[in-house]
């Protein structure tokens, strides 16, 4: 059971003013999720949830899940939904975008998903301008298969297929791939949030209802990066991977909108680029 | 049903140029004709990667589909199409995807989760020669990949194969309506003769039935959510989903097989071929009939399920059977497999986009029948010498590939 602020005393007092001021989405279903204690793919899940109830968009959605930690994301978020192969979610929405124009279309992929395996799917779904919300969660990690290296993983970072750290001679550099996309002219909106504190959440659910509006106002395509922590395939416990994940993440990975090139942005607040420098213990 | 006044070919055609067409038959491409057959059966949405010998029918969708308001998307790879294809078609929208043999590869992963997660969808191959990028010529070599499976895991899916660009068009109406009468992905197989080949086409369009599906993803108003998907962690439970789909694969091979036979009433021969292969087997059997051999014609034209209890029946009769393929030799494996022994069955093919000649396959069957006569000479004459074989080696024999030359030059290599 969630605690609920109206039980709090100072609540119980207030009764006679009691107001509801905050409740769980009934989009977002009363399963436990299947995530590692501190993950971050719950919060994405919920503020995914708030943004489709804000703007009345459960009934009309068809989202597309990925292959890795979020492959059960139906189970969690109540809306219909079809299970891509590996990496193919873009394709699978531009499917549902081509033959379903009133529908929502939504995908939800993670690094390996989107930026090593699926890079050609979601190049040309940019590309196309397809009018669809890409919600993409970085943590750096192929999580779901153990831990190892991703295309996103940090230079350094240790990992199950690069136990002594992510070498660039010879693994290369990490990806910053949602701006490669804002690159493309189909893309109307790309932004980069973080679930690392609770200020950097809102500022995340911004982003979020932003590129959702995107699809609603009929602009292209739009996504989201959401930076994210894996405490148990980062080997860390869940407040240390906050810590790098407010540290040497965002170093690697800026915050902000990186494009938006709709109409009407000036009406939404300034998100992102004004985040502040995020704290760093470690360093 | 479309009505005849429904159908439409190409844009420049006047009322009366279609009064006229409706009522004769029009000089069609292949792929043109499949592709205007999809649309005549319904298709709401193709999706398509440039491949020769099947551009033309990407082709033909480009312009065809955005002119009737549907959907044409040219894809970045063949993944991308039919993953489009898959969302596309999990929507409940009748969808066609089509490519040639290297693309085939590339769609199979998609093809297993279409398969796994019930997702009805109809995969034109044209086919061509392999392996690797091989050659653009004509050819049968992807059978075992059609039927055998292309994807991962244990599943099936109906492979029709048309031999002539009319059945084409038939079969094409016929593949919806498997695909949406049983949620699976369905194949038509066709290779590159019938694909670019131009003959008259009788306009035998259909438009199967509309369903309303109660899987099909719309938006979750008024309804729980729905989701089309193949994972299941838990054991027991992929199991039991295993089981409905080979329940299913059986109601298919139980209802749905689909051949045609020829000239097989008198027959102590029959050539087994398909497609292209079959209408080479017609011109030599008419050929073998004037010189006085009894032979018919059993074609398959759904490859999955394989018409393997007709063919059997018809085996117990039979003296011979050979197998013309364009490959090394696929489907005459499923051949051997329904006749069970019960006559010799022989094999001829050509490979790398050539064609076997009437000429050639008329060799094959007279080697087939003189092997035939001297097995049938042996046992009648058990306890005398086998004759001689009669005068060496005629024409046909080196057609007869059941003891190719290298499998000689195998055994005479451990002696």
């Amino acid at each position: 059971m969630t605690l609920h602020p109206l039980t709090s005393p100072r609540a119980r007092s207030a009764d006679a003013t009691a107001r509801l001021i905050y409740r769980k989405p009934d989009v977002l279903t009363d399963r436990s999720t299947h995530y590692c204690p501190g993950c971050g793919h719950g919060v994405v899940h919920r503020l995914i949830a708030e943004v489709l109830t804000e703007l009345d968009l459960p009934a009309h959605t068809i989202a597309v899940a990925p292959v890795g930690c979020a492959v059960f994301a139906y189970d969690y978020l109540n809306v219909d939904f079809v299970e891509a192969p590996h990496g193919r979610a873009p394709a699978v929405a531009t499917g549902i975008r081509r033959v379903r124009p009133e529908a929502f279309v939504l995908t939800y992929q993670g690094d390996g998903d989107l930026a090593a395996i699926g890079t050609a799917e979601i190049v040309h779904a940019a590309a196309r301008g397809e009018r669809i919300t890409a919600i993409f969660v970085n943590n750096g990690i192929y999580g779901m298969t153990g831990g190892q290296m991703a295309p996103t993983t940090l230079l350094g970072q240790r990992t199950t297929s690069s136990p002594n750290g992510r070498d660039a001679a010879l693994m290369g550099y990490p990806i910053r791939i949602t701006e490669m996309l804002a690159q493309l002219e189909g893309v109307t909106y790309a932004a980069r949030g973080s679930i690392g504190d609770v200020s950097l959440i809102g500022k995340l659910k911004v982003m979020i209802k932003r590129a959702c509006q995107v699809q609603i106002e009929g602009g292209g395509f739009s996504i989201v990066e959401a930076l994210s922590n894996c405490p148990v395939g980062w080997g860390m416990t869940p407040q240390q991977s906050l810590d790098q994940l407010r540290g040497p993440v965002v170093d690697a990975y800026p915050l902000g909108v990186i494009v938006d090139r709709g109409s009407g942005t000036s009406a939404l607040p300034e998100v992102g680029l004004g985040c502040p420098a995020p704290a760093n213990p470690e360093a | 049903m479309t009505t005849d006044r429904e159908i439409v070919i190409g844009t420049r055609a006047t009322a009366a140029e279609l009064e006229s067409r409706r009522r004769s038959r029009v000089l069609m491409k292949g792929n043109e004709a499949i592709a205007e057959a999809a649309i005549q059966a319904g298709c709401d949405a193709y999706f398509g990667y440039p491949i020769t010998p099947q551009a033309e029918l990407l082709e033909w969708m480009a312009r065809r589909m955005p002119e009737l308001g549907r959907v044409f998307v040219q894809a970045e790879s063949e993944l991308g199409a039919i993953n489009m294809a898959l969302g596309a078609a999990a929507t409940g929208a009748r969808v066609m995807v089509s490519s040639s043999s290297p693309g085939i590869s590339l769609m199979a992963e998609a093809m297993s989760y279409m398969a796994g997660s019930g997702t009805p969808m109809v995969l034109v191959n044209i086919m061509r020669a392999g392996p690797g990028l091989g050659g653009i010529g004509p050819s049968q070599s992807d059978y075992f990949q059609a039927t055998k499976g292309h994807g991962h895991g244990d599943y099936r899916v109906p492979v029709l194969a048309p031999a002539s660009i009319g059945e084409a068009t038939e079969l094409v109406a016929t593949a919806f309506e498997l695909a949406e009468n049983y949620r699976t992905p369905v194949m038509l197989v066709a290779d590159g003769i019938l694909g670019q080949a131009m003959e008259p086409v009788e306009l035998r369009f259909r438009t199967p039935e509309r369903h309303t599906f109660d899987w099909a993803l719309t938006g979750a108003a008024g309804r729980p959510a729905r989701v089309v998907k193949s994972i299941d962690l838990v054991p027991e439970v992929l199991e039991a989903r295993n089981l409905a789909l080979q329940h299913k694969y059986r109601e298919i091979a139980r209802r749905e097989v689909r051949w045609e036979g020829w000239q097989l009433d008198d027959a102590e021969f029959a050539i087994v071929a398909y497609g292209t292969a079959a209408r080479v087997a017609r011109s030599a059997i008419a050929q073998a009939r004037q010189k006085g051999i009894r032979v018919g014609l059993f074609r398959p034209i759904t490859l999955w399920p394989f018409p393997d209890r007709e063919l059997a029946r018809l085996s117990g009769r039979l003296h011979g059977i050979l197998t013309v393929e364009l490959s090394s030799g696929q489907m005459v494996e499923d051949v051997r497999l329904a006749v069970e022994g019960r006559c010799p069955v022989a094999f001829h093919g050509r490979m790398g986009g050539l064609v076997p000649t009437p000429d050639e396959v008329r060799g094959a069957l007279k080697a087939l029948r003189a092997r035939v006569e001297r097995t049938r000479s042996a046992e009648h004459h058990a306890h005398v010498p086998a004759p001689p074989r009669p005068h060496g080696h005629d024409a046909g024999e080196r057609f007869e590939t059941d003891f190719p030359a290298h499998s000689n030059a195998r055994r005479g290599g451990r002696r």
